[in-house]
């Protein structure tokens, strides 16, 4: 692995599948009375958020403190960041602060690349702007292992805003080192340009598309996008690509619903569909986000090898 | 004034087609005279053997930050950057704080040019009032002021108003004077950050699409064509930018067009650095495009190359891409840049028809010319050196006036010179620019072709490498 968690795409297969085999192991850390191991004691991370996030960044907070570093979370909102700090000023901050890993939310696209310049810690991309989100995706890998025996040749569709999603990205590239077959399905307005190129199938039709398949990934959508234009109306929008019961019953017996959250019910997924208790995993997705979480700081931050 | 005698070079005169070995008198700030066995008594002699002599380099496109950002250049820093980089000639936008929308400014622009000393300056006024783009400025006081403006934009910024870029083209017709447009259709480049292709889609960053140029380069061709005003075009970057204006100057529409060095050499596969030091705006396209805009150089679609020199101070581009203004250092690798990437073969053009040196015969295949250094390595030739230095010098003059540059080499014209060793290799270091800023693209890139001396008036501004001053 990288020094970094950057992108999903600097992972290899073999990366992906040392932190989900990590990742396994440490969760049963979770399942005990007294969740914690003494791995990280010793060791600082800080929680860097740049944009609002509190599922992840809890979730990054929780894995941290199960394996015994001090942690700090450092919010822009009402900190030196809000009155004009720069990010490279917050930057060296941190670093003369000594703290060895930065996990880092920002709502700008490559915030995180300039960090790791900035910095000797270890930097974890928790998602930057519109582009990735690399733990997300990790965590859903998880998710669906638990679920199928293989990513090859599983059938994956991301179904929403890919343009904008950090979740699509990196899910699209994971998923694709994996061997997993990727359907991007979408407005043609709400995918980038040159989609063709991402290695994933893509099309405009829900319909023809869910019943081929083992995951239906459900994206939110945001309600600016539709006041810029990109759909006339959440209602619309709702009739072609949301996941309703109807869609539901389509799909195959044995295939799930996963949504990165926080989800629009009514939207992109109906409450029946979100709250399906043999199809959707959305709150598997939430606890392995810890377990996955905890073994990308302990591999990045260098504990010993964990064999299972 | 010194007199001197640049002995023995190679003279590429673009306005007069000459091409071989010359040498150069100088006196009185003047050319007294070209070829060979001048009469030099009393001349102090400059050896250019191995060197290129050609008339001083003409941007049409800088921005130097003075009034108003200080802290990222100024007009001597900027003129200095000019010098070192060959030019004599610069013109600077009109972005500045104040906008330079009125006669004071560009007089202030223009004088204060003239008090550095390291180049002349020949302004660009501002279109519209503040740049703001709703009502033109005074551009004939502007035009009729010290500094005699001729070329009007709002760089930077898109005449978004088709009607009054219209009336600016009619309007402008009265003091012969250019409107040079930055074609970029703001609907659809709203927030936009980088190219938009594979790579912006990959990043995550909001795209700038090609057609966004290329839909007001159409609309102003059209509206040249409409009124018969004098349109320029600045840095033009993609190839069906370079095609519709190759068919606008087929059918005679009065039109030019400018390159910016990283146009014709970087691609939007920079950006995946994250580094803003590859921002810009029109941002970095993709291979085809920097192609055609070589491509466009080459067969004189592209009339010249012109740097958007454009400082940064280093704070404003220590930051996210989203969050940094675009922009990219170009007075001082320019040349270099042009000579590393377009030229090939650094002998004389074989297409290229030479005269007879003014006063003196032709000396062509004389072993002089067997003594100009081979290149270090041989780039795929776009242009040869005489064409090259056509759009550095004779180019861009024939797109705006600036009285005394971009040549001829002739005796009676002011001696503005820029001589350089085209085969001398050198590697950019931010830190060595004269520059204020360091927001170079080519920081640690080798490249071929360093100048040696620039000469204002007969005065070295750059002698043997080091600014006058």
């Amino acid at each position: 692995m990288n020094k970094h968690l950057l992108s999903a795409g600097d992972l290899t297969a073999g990366d992906i599948t040392r932190v989900l085999d990590t990742a396994a192991h440490l969760a049963k850390v979770t399942d005990r009375a007294i969740k914690k191991v003494p791995t990280l004691r010793g060791r600082t991370v800080c929680n860097l958020f740049f944009e609002d996030s509190t599922r992840t960044r809890i979730s990054f907070e929780l894995a941290a403190k199960r394996l015994s570093a001090d942690v700090i979370n450092f919010s822009a909102k009402g900190s030196s960041v809000s009155k004009g700090e720069s990010l490279k000023d917050t930057a060296i901050t941190l670093e003369a602060m000594g703290v060895d890993a930065i996990v880092m939310r920002h709502g700008a696209s490559g915030a995180p690349w300039r960090l790791a310049e900035w910095v000797e810690a270890v930097v974890v991309n928790a998602g930057d702007g519109t582009h990735e989100h690399p733990t997300q995706a990790l965590l859903d890998l998880y998710t669906m292992r638990q679920r199928f025996p293989s990513f090859d040749g599983l059938k994956v569709a991301i179904v929403g805003d890919v343009l904008h999603s950090r979740v699509a990205r990196s899910n699209v590239l994971a998923l694709t080192t994996m061997g997993a077959e990727v359907t991007l399905v979408a407005p043609p307005t709400l995918l980038p340009a040159r989609v063709e190129t991402w290695g994933a199938a893509v099309s405009y039709d829900l319909d023809a598309v869910l019943p081929k398949q083992d995951v239906v990934m459900m994206l939110r959508v945001q309600l600016e996008r539709q006041r810029a234009g990109f759909f006339p109306s959440l209602r619309e929008y709702a009739r072609l690509y949301g996941l309703d019961g109807r869609r539901l019953d389509a799909m195959a017996d044995h295939a799930i619903v996963m949504h990165p959250g926080p989800m629009n019910r009514g939207v992109e997924i109906a409450a029946e569909v979100a709250d399906s208790l043999e199809r959707s995993v959305i709150a598997d997705q939430v606890a392995n986000g810890i377990s996955v979480r905890m073994a990308l700081l302990y591999l990045l931050l260098g504990g010993p090898e964990v064999t299972a | 004034m010194t007199k001197l005698l640049l002995q023995g070079g190679r003279l590429v005169d673009p306005a007069t087609r000459h091409d071989g070995t010359a040498d150069v008198l100088v006196d009185d700030g003047r050319v007294a005279g070209v070829g060979s066995g001048l009469d030099a008594a009393g001349a102090e002699v400059v050896d250019c053997d191995g060197l290129v002599v050609c008339p001083g380099l003409v941007d049409l496109h800088v921005h130097l930050r003075e009034p108003g950002r200080e802290d990222a250049e100024t007009i001597e820093t900027g003129s200095r950057a000019a010098a070192l980089g060959g030019y004599t000639a610069v013109c600077p936008m009109p972005n500045t704080d104040p906008v330079a929308d009125n006669a004071g400014v560009v007089e202030m622009v223009a004088a204060r040019g003239r008090e550095v000393g390291l180049a002349d300056l020949f302004p660009v006024g501002a279109v519209t009032l503040g740049q703001r783009g709703a009502e033109l400025a005074e551009l004939g006081a502007m035009a009729r002021s010290a500094a005699r403006v001729d070329c009007f934009s709002d760089d930077g910024l898109p005449i978004r108003e088709a009607r009054l870029l219209r009336l600016a083209l009619e309007y402008t017709r009265a003091f012969d004077a250019v409107v040079a447009d930055h074609a970029q259709d703001a609907s659809l480049t709203d927030g936009a950050q980088m190219h938009e292709g594979e790579v912006s889609a990959m990043l995550g960053l909001a795209g700038w699409p090609a057609a966004a140029e290329e839909m007001v380069v159409a609309r102003d061709l059209l509206l040249a064509e409409l009124t018969g005003g004098r349109l320029h075009l600045c840095h033009v970057s993609t190839g069906g930018a370079v095609e519709l204006v190759r068919a606008a100057k087929a059918r005679g529409v009065r039109v030019t067009a400018e390159a910016a060095p990283h146009h014709f050499t970087l691609t939007d596969e920079a950006a995946r650095s994250y580094d803003p030091v590859f921002k810009v705006n029109p941002p970095l396209r993709e291979k085809a495009d920097v192609e055609a805009v070589r491509l466009g150089l080459a067969d004189g679609t592209i009339d010249a190359i012109a740097t958007d020199h454009a400082p940064h101070a280093r704070e404003d581009k220590e930051v996210e891409w989203g969050s940094a203004p675009p922009g990219m250092l170009g007075l001082e690798t320019a040349l270099a840049v042009t000579l590393t990437e377009l030229v090939g073969d650094l002998g004389p053009g074989a297409h290229e028809p030479r005269s007879p040196v003014v006063g003196a015969p032709a000396r062509e295949g004389s072993p002089a010319d067997e003594r100009v250094p081979k290149a270090v390595h041989s780039p795929p030739g776009y242009l040869d050196l005489a064409s090259a230095i056509e759009r550095l010098t004779s180019g861009p003059a024939r797109c705006r006036r600036v009285p005394g540059h971009g040549g001829p080499v002739t005796p009676g014209a002011p001696a503005n010179l820029a001589v350089f060793d085209p085969a001398a290799t050198w590697t950019v270091d931010r830190a060595k620019l004269a520059s204020r800023a360091r927001n170079t693209p080519y920081h640690g890139r080798e490249l071929r072709g360093r100048v040696i001396h620039t000469l204002l008036r007969g005065a070295f501004t750059v002698r043997d490498g080091q600014a006058s001053r």
